[in-house]
């Protein structure tokens, strides 16, 4: 196998766990060093590229939207899918997308099931299960 | 042989479960494979030279080597010169250049 591939399973919703921030941290280097990426995004992972996410001010802080600056997960999957240029596949759990309602990802995200991250993880350099806690 | 790469998010005074990763990574080194823990989150307070019965001197005596994540110590203020002996700073993408080695299994905790 010449060219080198990822395969990543995530199942954190967003903004519960440091695991998605050093998840995504792992995607853009391995996208940056030429690595192909494929993320199976299962149970409450389907809502990181969920398109409704909204940033917000800080009330506390009597910050505005945009000094807030708060990044949102939906954001980060679109300019990793953007930066990658066709090498990150990011498919999103059919189920469980339909389970939370949750059809509305980002351009790029497609719909699968576990079945695909079988085909995925046979066709990796190799594989990488984040599991929630 | 076998390249083992053990990712450590868990803090050791917080989980009794880092046991696993001492257990499994020095049985993995004395059947003669390479195994390497790469620390990361919470996982970095155990790197720390004040961390009293942190786990890692034993995985460094068994041979095991040991990462920290660079933006993980960072962010919890840890500097290098705080941290034990056997412990190197090491960046994301020296995680991600040991999993795109072939022969290579990788470990999440």
């Amino acid at each position: 196998m010449n060219e080198k591939t990822l395969t990543i399973a995530l199942m954190d919703p967003p903004y519960e766990s440091a695991n998605t921030a050093t998840a995504l941290r792992i995607i853009a280097s391995a996208l940056k060093k030429g690595i192909r990426v494929n993320v199976f995004a299962y149970e409450g992972a389907v809502c990181l590229p969920l398109k409704d996410q909204a940033p917000h001010a800080n009330p506390v802080k009597g910050t505005s939207v945009e000094e807030e600056d708060h990044p949102t997960t939906k954001k980060f999957v679109a300019e990793l899918l953007e930066m990658s240029e066709g090498r990150l596949d990011w498919v999103n759990c059919g189920l469980c997308v339909d389970e939370r309602g949750a059809h509305n990802a980002v351009e790029g995200v497609r719909r699968g099931s576990p079945a695909d991250f079988l085909k995925m993880a046979l066709g990796s350099t190799n594989t990488l299960v984040i599991p929630t806690k | 042989m076998t390249n083992y790469i053990f990712i450590e998010t868990r803090d050791p005074f917080e989980s009794r479960d880092t046991r696993f990763l001492v257990e499994t990574a020095t049985a993995l080194k004395e059947r003669g494979n390479e195994v390497t823990v790469f620390l990361v989150q919470n996982g970095v307070l155990a790197a720390r030279r004040a961390a009293h019965g942190s786990h890692l001197p034993t995985l460094s005596e068994a041979g095991v080597r040991l990462l920290a994540d660079d933006f993980s110590l960072a962010e919890r203020g840890i500097g290098e010169s705080e941290m034990l002996p056997g412990v190197r700073q090491a960046g994301i993408d020296s995680l991600v250049d040991f999993l795109a080695r072939d022969d290579t299994k990788a470990v999440w905790h």
